[in-house]
């Protein structure tokens, strides 16, 4: 057993958890925030994504011991006072979601690209969402969705 | 999935003091941890590297560029040094997987996994890579084995990799449309007194194609690729790919390399 201490959307946990547990497991099971997905669990399909100290990775390929220390946030730690992101607000108001399964890992994609790049094109979105696949949209509300989130933020 | 123990070495020593027969290092995880999860590896330790300082960071000199073993390839990707002294390297990194498998991969874990698809080999032979270890310093041309296989020895680690500063340079590849594995990656590197043609995806191995290098040595230009007969025999077939049209890439990517140089 490994005692693992990360700081969660803001707020410091401290679990005792199996040596091998994944990031995602340990997300939805032992901390109980289901909001992160799992879809293929082989890291090519994106719902999992969180952010571990500011940057995006796939939980469903990371140790929860490996990221012992650190900062995450998940796709509940993004709304302030009970108030969306923009970048939730855009994917709601253009419809860059159906059946919502890949929306979190795609939301919290699009908010690290637009860490790294403020004013992204059409190609660069497409170039970094590349990670996160949806079954159900065909992706143009959801390059739409980035891109009017990223005149608002 | 199958259990195993976890460490966090602190330094070298350490983390090649715990490993075993039954153990494997750990960085970035990009390969590691879904080869356990789909039980196609299994350890009793898994020993985690990543927190060892002195195995991260780019340094360039005039002549090489020596990357430490856990740096991310998002950080050769954006390195203005890398861009700067050998851009195709830079480009290489920005062409691996997605951006979160860039997040957290390493260009240790992709030279010492040693896929046969994987981008990084290509550029270890391309560009006359020393792979520094913690007991020694191995050739590249001697570092890759066979498929999945090194010279790596039980307890060895990477430490960092060198690159020499090639006079001009570029790889192109075809990647999966899934995973952004090389089909096909062909690196060309022309330095001061030869050429390597480093080709990766098309064999069982990353190798450098002799022939090719010899009629770029002579003669650095794209058509002196067609010149060049590339036999098919040996190369992979798979759903993804023929043998006769990976041998056609292998032609096809290496003149696009040279006309991008």
């Amino acid at each position: 057993m490994k005692k693992v201490s990360v700081e969660i959307n803001g707020k410091k946990v401290t679990k005792e958890i199996q040596d091998h547990t994944i990031l995602s497991v340990f997300i939805r099971e032992n901390l109980n925030l289901t909001g992160t997905h799992v879809g293929c669990d082989t890291s090519q399909c994106g719902a999992c994504v969180v952010h571990v100290d500011g940057k995006s990775i796939k939980s469903c390929t990371a140790l929860a011991a490996d990221v012992n220390g650190s900062k995450i946030t998940t796709i509940e730690g993004i709304t302030k006072n009970g108030n969306m992101h923009p970048m939730q607000e855009a994917f709601k108001k253009l419809h860059g979601l159906q059946c919502g399964f890949c929306t979190p890992g795609m939301v919290m994609s699009a908010i690290d690209l637009l860490q790294n790049n403020k004013k992204p094109s059409d190609t660069e979105i497409r170039e970094w969402l590349e990670g996160n696949i949806c079954r159900c949209t065909g992706y143009q509300n959801i390059i739409a969705a980035v891109k009017e989130a990223a005149s608002k933020m | 999935m199958k259990t195993f123990n976890y460490h966090s070495a602190k330094d070298v020593k350490e983390a090649s003091k715990i490993s075993s027969s039954s153990s494997a290092f750990l960085a970035g995880g990009m390969t590691t941890i879904p080869s356990i999860k789909l039980g196609l590896a299994s350890y009793r330790d898994i020993i985690d590297i990543k927190g060892i300082k002195s195995l991260s960071g780019i340094k360039v000199s005039g002549k090489s560029v020596k990357i430490g073993s856990t740096t991310k390839h998002v950080e050769v990707a954006n390195s203005k040094e890398v861009k700067k002294a050998i851009p195709s390297l830079a480009a290489l990194a920005e062409g691996i997987g997605d951006p979160q498998v860039r997040n957290r991969g390493t260009i240790g874990g992709s030279v010492a996994n040693n896929d046969p698809s994987a981008d990084y080999p290509s550029a270890c032979i391309a560009l006359n890579a020393v792979i520094h270890t913690n007991s020694r310093k191995i050739e590249a041309e001697k570092f890759f084995k066979g498929m999945f296989e090194t010279a790596l020895k039980s307890g060895e680690i990477i430490e960092a990799i060198e690159f020499s500063i090639p006079e001009k340079s570029n790889y192109q590849k075809y990647p999966n449309p899934a995973s952004r594995y090389a089909v096909v990656g062909v690196y060309v590197a022309k330095h001061k007194s030869e050429v390597n043609v480093a080709v990766t995806g098309a064999k069982s191995c990353v190798y450098n194609d002799k022939d090719l290098a010899k009629a770029l040595s002579n003669n650095f230009s794209s058509s002196a690729v067609d010149a060049v007969r590339i036999s098919s025999s040996g190369m992979n077939s798979d759903i993804h790919a023929s043998a006769e049209y990976r041998a056609n890439m292998v032609k096809v990517f290496a003149k696009k390399a040279v006309e991008a140089c």
